[in-house]
């Protein structure tokens, strides 16, 4: 699957995937991203979706998360699903950020970043890469509640699920 | 001669190890190599599998110097 542009700039870092193990500031992310990525403006969109962890789930409180994953294959899942996204998209550029290890409510867990020349594209792609990171990408979550830990069964589907298959 | 076995998750936490290496056989499948490293453990409904790092069904011939990975549905993001 190639990468399309509208133009080739060798000095852009075109897709960024990073597991983070401490916490990250989104926006700051965000900021950072924009000014190493901006180059002569050929990028009319940016989507950008942030996950964050929710102090409930499925009626109880949550206190914390442990966010375990595969070494290696969580690396390489990520670079094929953005990979797919960039086959079916015209795309300028991704940043993927996830965070593993130990997370505290309110933390960002992942953050996704797709700028292209269109809206269509950036948001079609942000979208479809969430998903897929969803329903593919090896994290397993493991709850703490007030009296143990849970693991999280699988992930709920999104509409977009379905686009998917 | 052996297949290197990881268990990740609950999974992990059931067989009560992360990492174990079992003998290779040849024409191995994937429910030959729980039955060889998962201590007598029944395995789960719903668990997936991945050989050398890339998600594989049940039917792939398992070879030397493999890595299989078993774990539960993924729930990141």
């Amino acid at each position: 699957m190639k990468w399309r542009f509208f133009r080739w700039y060798p000095e852009a870092d075109i897709l960024r995937i990073e597991l983070r193990t401490e916490t990250f500031d989104p926006w700051q992310e965000l900021r950072a991203h924009e000014a190493q990525m901006s180059l002569a403006g050929d990028c009319g969109a940016t989507a950008v979706f942030v996950g964050s962890m929710r102090d409930f789930n499925a009626g109880d409180k949550v206190e914390g998360l442990y966010l375990e994953h595969y070494p290696g294959m969580t690396e390489r899942q990520l670079h094929t699903i953005c990979e797919a996204a960039a086959g079916r998209w015209t795309l300028r550029d991704v940043l993927v950020l996830h965070r593993v290890g130990e997370i505290r409510v309110g933390e960002a867990i992942v953050l996704v970043c797709v700028r292209a020349a269109h809206r269509g594209d950036a948001f079609d792609a942000c979208r479809a890469i969430m998903e897929e990171l969803k329903h593919t990408a090896p994290f397993w979550k493991k709850e703490k509640l007030q009296d143990r830990g849970r693991w999280v069964e699988g992930n709920t589907d999104g509409y977009a699920v379905k686009e998917r298959n | 001669m052996a297949v290197t076995v990881k268990f990740f998750a609950n999974l992990r936490e059931s067989v009560g190890i992360s990492s174990t290496t079992v003998e290779y056989v040849p024409d191995m499948k994937i429910a030959d190599v729980w039955k060889a490293a998962a201590k007598g453990k029944e395995r789960p409904l719903g668990m997936l599998t991945a050989v050398n790092m890339e998600y594989a069904k049940d039917d792939v011939v398992i070879r030397d110097n493999d890595e299989v990975a078993f774990f539960p549905m993924v729930s990141g993001g």
